[in-house]
């Protein structure tokens, strides 16, 4: 009962925070011909709603793909046809075929921000506290703890709710497949994890590790036996969610192969203008988890004991990463909701590790580091140096963000702040690379030892 | 599961909860504002541009000044810091100005005054009895922050709709908080400063006036608790009456130098205003409109009564107006003022009589605030806050005053929700679902850490969770009934009323703790 106020108190805080934020700019908001994010999903409702789906991902003269053309899989394309219905209901203007375009109002954007965050309740959420619940480590505060902090995380928030986007829903799924596989539900979990797929093909980063896992496990339980069977089940669970997913555009063989092109569009440059910055971070992001996730095994083993410790650092590397979509949220005019929540974040994250945990070495599993730089430096004080390392960059991005938005760069170098930011991110991303995976090799060894003490 | 105690600094969580609460403000400050943003950015400018003896003569904007004269000092200090973030706001004729700058600012101004109102609960948790030893989540003084610092009210009032009621409030509950210190004279003093900021604080000061002089200047009582005459302190007397009189003086008197006094009462006290305001606080004369129109209604269906001889004027019409009853008697300011003072009668005597120390004068302000709230002439919804923030500070310590707190602050404070009705649906959902649901999370926190049983018994239970549907009746089912056109203001008195029902509730159950409550001046051993 104390367990699930403490949650509900959590969820609402989130709540609270997203819907302040959806109070500020989307995306090419009030910036015609092209506007933005926000636009396009009001587009892709037009398009679904009022053309039939052999049309949806061709270009024809009703569907002009280079003015937002679809380019998600097909599960994002049912989504924004059951915003369509709902939005037909309040306001027929609003997925008018052509005669939409640009359409922007203010119960408009109430009705595209209660669609994120209707997704929001019934996807992400959920599968958050979940996972808080059963699968940290720690004492119920922790928990709790934890799940304030990725509710809280800035970085979605203001994606979503700011700039306009649906990423809840595929985290969610992912999310969802994540759960069900650490509670040997591998079925469900397959079937939410391909969900998430055929939402986002972005999803296909972690696909590497859920596929060499669950073939890990079946592999295991004996080709010949048991685990020859698991794995029919599973393979006939991901093929059947991917044709019912894909039913309609199966008729024609040409159907799948246009969707295949609109999803990967080699032709293009991979950062285009268009969804250069999106694309960008996005993209790093889940470079690195992949890059993590070599070692799959382990790598869900370390998402099912998050230690609290490693999950603030954890949280501090996704802080780096919110830091480096600072350009994209100021062309959004999303300045002042990026400072606040950020702050908020960061404070809450280093309230919460002053007052639930320690940082003491052994925490901060710096015992890798201890044994690399005993024979060098055997008098370094390593806890210090990961706190001032801390604080420096912190005024490393603060001052970035200062002089990103206020300054002139000096004619020469006109990208010159985006570019610092990039670089200081992609530091700290190879910092966290090393440190992330050292973990995961020492992770056995400690594991053993930790059941000693335990 | 072990809970871990927390390893911090005792005080850091207030810390914690103080910047949380700053954040989610600043998130805020591109919300709606209503026309009292408006109001003030004209006082900024007529404070600014105009020399003091024209202040309460200044006409030009319909927003003329009725605060008394220390918030006009307050103003004119503000506008000097205004001045850095755009001048264009200063310009009296500049009406309706609001560029982004002049949003920021006033914004981060009460977001800022609001300091004022953090130290006065930091110094109310003080005053609170401790129970030693308590996992943090439990202690009374986190709960009180929490229902103080996150109150949703003042989030509506102040951040959304645009007021300083945070730095007002600030200065309340920092003289109520002396008082319990025994430090009365700064706490006389804090409410002298109080009554000129903003003079809807009268309806209070009974409450103080019949605690300093039965509690501070009678320095002693009978065992019995009963009054000791001889006791009469009139050193105490003549130096409170010389606070008073002094802060006064200061506020009000270059005004009356200048002559202008009646000009400034009669801006102060403006009794052209009709019996109820344009969204009816849900007090007596809500439920008493309503049972004038059933009367009515049946009036005409069974015959007894003219319909061409009834009254035509609305009382839900968007302008102030006067507006005559048609069955049950009209009502006129005089009999709102003897209504008022007869329902804070019996506490004031009660206080006089046997005095429960500073409990049982914050018992008795809290009843003058809310009767006055049931009975006042042109009541506005926001007055709520100045009975249900005290009552906070009873509320964690004691069952019962816990009950009639979480009554009415959830029926109080969901009345609030017609301040953000705009044109602009889209806000008012948004704001609806925002910090509603962050009051929730207040009451859930509240409700948990009282064990030892249900703190509601069903039928309130049960009245309270009626808010749900009425929420969804008003908000999503009506605007798409035929009866929109027709009768558009509905589901507003429909809400006004159903919560009038729990704020009579409330204020009667509150009635009878007082004059029940065992006397505790024996246990007190400083008065």
């Amino acid at each position: 009962m104390e367990n699930w106020s403490l949650f509900s108190l959590c969820v609402l805080l989130g709540l609270t925070s997203r819907w302040a934020v959806s109070f500020h700019s989307y995306s090419g908001a009030g910036k015609p011909p092209m506007f933005g994010d926000y636009e396009a999903q009001r587009h892709w409702q037009e398009v679904t709603y009022n053309l039939p789906v052999h049309e949806w991902y061709f270009n024809t003269t009703n569907n002009d793909l280079n003015y937002w053309g679809l380019d998600y899989p097909p599960l994002t394309a049912y989504h924004s046809l059951v915003c369509a219905y709902v939005a037909k209901l309040l306001n027929p203007e609003w997925v008018e075929l052509h005669a939409s375009r640009g359409y922007e109002s203010h119960s408009h954007k109430l009705f595209m921000r209660a669609t994120v965050l209707f997704t929001d309740i019934l996807i992400y959420i959920p599968a958050v506290l979940l996972y808080c619940f059963y699968f940290c480590d720690g004492s119920s505060k922790q928990k709790v703890a934890t799940a304030l902090c990725i509710l809280l995380y800035p970085g979605l928030i203001l994606i979503d709710y700011g700039h306009f986007q649906y990423n809840s829903v595929s985290l969610g799924l992912a999310l969802w497949g994540i759960l069900g596989l650490g509670l040997g539900w591998d079925l469900f979990g397959s079937l939410a994890f391909t969900l998430a797929l055929n939402y986002k093909q972005m999803e296909l980063y972690h696909s590497l590790p859920f596929f060499c896992y669950l073939l890990g496990k079946c592999i295991k339980q004996g080709l010949t036996g048991r685990g020859f069977f698991q794995l029919a089940k599973i393979s006939l669970t991901v093929l059947v969610t991917f044709a019912l997913c894909w039913m309609p555009f199966l008729s024609d063989p040409k159907q799948p192969l246009q969707v295949l092109h609109r999803l990967f569009p080699f032709g293009r440059g991979l950062f285009e203008d268009k969804v250069a910055n999106t694309w960008c971070s996005l993209n790093v992001l889940i470079k690195i988890k992949t890059l993590l996730s070599r070692e799959t095994q382990l790598f869900l083993s370390y998402c099912t004991h998050l230690g609290f410790c490693l999950f603030l650092r954890l949280m501090f590397f996704l802080f780096v990463f919110f830091h480096s979509m600072l350009p994209l949220l100021v062309k959004d005019g999303l300045l002042l909701p990026y400072v606040v929540t950020s702050l908020a974040f960061l404070f809450l994250s280093l309230y919460l590790l002053s007052a639930l945990e320690r940082s003491t070495e052994e925490e901060l599993r710096l015992g890798i580091y201890r044994k690399l730089t005993r024979h060098w430096l055997p008098k370094l004080n390593l806890s210090r140096i990961i706190k001032w390392k801390f604080w420096f960059s912190l005024v490393a991005m603060a001052v970035l963000s200062f002089t990103s938005v206020w300054l002139e760069p000096p004619a020469k170098f006109p990208d010159l702040f985006p570019v610092l930011v990039s670089i200081l991110s992609f530091l700290h991303f190879l910092g966290f690379i090393i440190y992330f995976n050292l973990v995961q090799l020492m992770e056995p060894q400690r594991k053993k030892s930790q059941k000693k003490t335990n | 599961t072990v809970m871990a105690a927390p390893v911090t600094n005792d005080q850091s969580w207030f810390f914690a909860l103080a910047l949380g609460v700053s954040f989610l403000k600043c998130l805020l400050i591109n919300a709606y504002h209503s026309t009292d943003f408006e109001v003030h950015r004209n006082w900024l400018a007529l404070t600014h541009s105009l020399p003091a003896a024209q202040w309460y003569y200044e006409a030009t904007s319909e927003w003329t000044l009725d605060y008394p004269p220390l918030f006009a000092w307050f103003e004119y200090g503000l506008s000097h810091i205004a001045r850095f973030f755009d001048k264009e706001m200063l310009v009296v004729q500049n009406l309706n100005y609001a560029s982004p700058a002049t949003i920021l600012f006033q914004r981060l101004s009460v977001i800022v005054a609001d300091v004022v109102f953090f130290y006065a609960v930091k110094e109310c948790c003080k005053c609170l009895r401790e129970d030693k030893g308590k996992d943090l989540l439990g202690k009374p003084s986190f709960i009180l922050t929490v229902l103080l610092l996150w109150n949703f009210g003042l989030l509506i009032v102040d951040h959304i709709h645009f007021q300083y009621n945070g730095f007002l409030f600030g200065v309340l509950l920092l003289s109520i908080a002396r008082h319990f210190q025994n430090r009365h004279f700064e706490g006389a003093l804090l409410f002298s400063i109080l009554l000129n900021l903003k003079h809807i604080y009268l309806y209070i000061a009974p409450a103080y006036g019949i605690y300093l002089l039965r509690c501070f200047c009678f320095t002693q009582s009978n065992a019995d608790g009963s009054l000791q005459w001889r006791s009469f302190s009139v050193v105490r007397l003549v130096t409170l009456g010389t606070i008073v009189l002094s802060t006064f003086s200061v506020s009000f008197g270059p005004f009356i130098a200048l002559g202008q006094l009646p000009q400034v009462l009669s801006r102060l006290f403006p009794f052209k205003r009709g019996l109820c305001h344009a969204y009816w606080a849900p007090n007596i004369w809500a439920l008493y409109n309503i049972a004038d129109k059933a009367f009515s209604i049946l009036g005409v269906k069974f015959k007894l009564l003219d319909i061409n001889k009834l009254p035509k004027a609305s009382m839900t019409g968007g302008l102030v107006q006067e507006f005559q009853h048609s069955v049950l008697p009209s009502v006129s300011p005089l009999a709102t003022l003897i209504c008022t003072v007869l329902s804070i009668l019996p506490a004031l005597f009660r206080i006089w009589h046997r005095p429960n120390g500073a409990r049982g004068f914050l018992r008795c302000l809290v009843i003058c605030a809310l009767g006055s709230f049931m009975f006042g002439w042109h009541v506005h919804e926001k007055a709520i806050l100045m009975a249900i923030l005290p009552l906070s500070l009873l509320a964690v310590e004691s069952r019962e005053d816990a009950r009639i707190f979480l009554i009415l602050s959830i029926t109080g404070h969901y009345s609030l929700f017609p301040l953000l009705f705009t044109t602009q649906v889209a806000h008012q959902n948004i704001s609806h679902v925002a910090i509603y649901n962050l009051h929730i999370g207040n009451v859930i926190l509240h409700l948990f850490f009282r064990k030892g049983g249900a703190l509601l018994n069903p039928l309130e239970a049960t009245y309270l969770l009626g808010l749900i549907p009425l929420e969804l009746i008003c908000e999503f089912v009506y605007p798409l009934t035929v009866w929109q056109k027709t009768f558009p203001f509905l589901p507003l008195m429909l809400t006004s009323v159903y919560c009038a029902l729990g704020v009579t509730y409330a204020f009667i159950r509150l009635y009878i703790s007082l004059l029940t409550c065992s006397d505790s001046t024996k246990k007190i051993k400083t008065q």
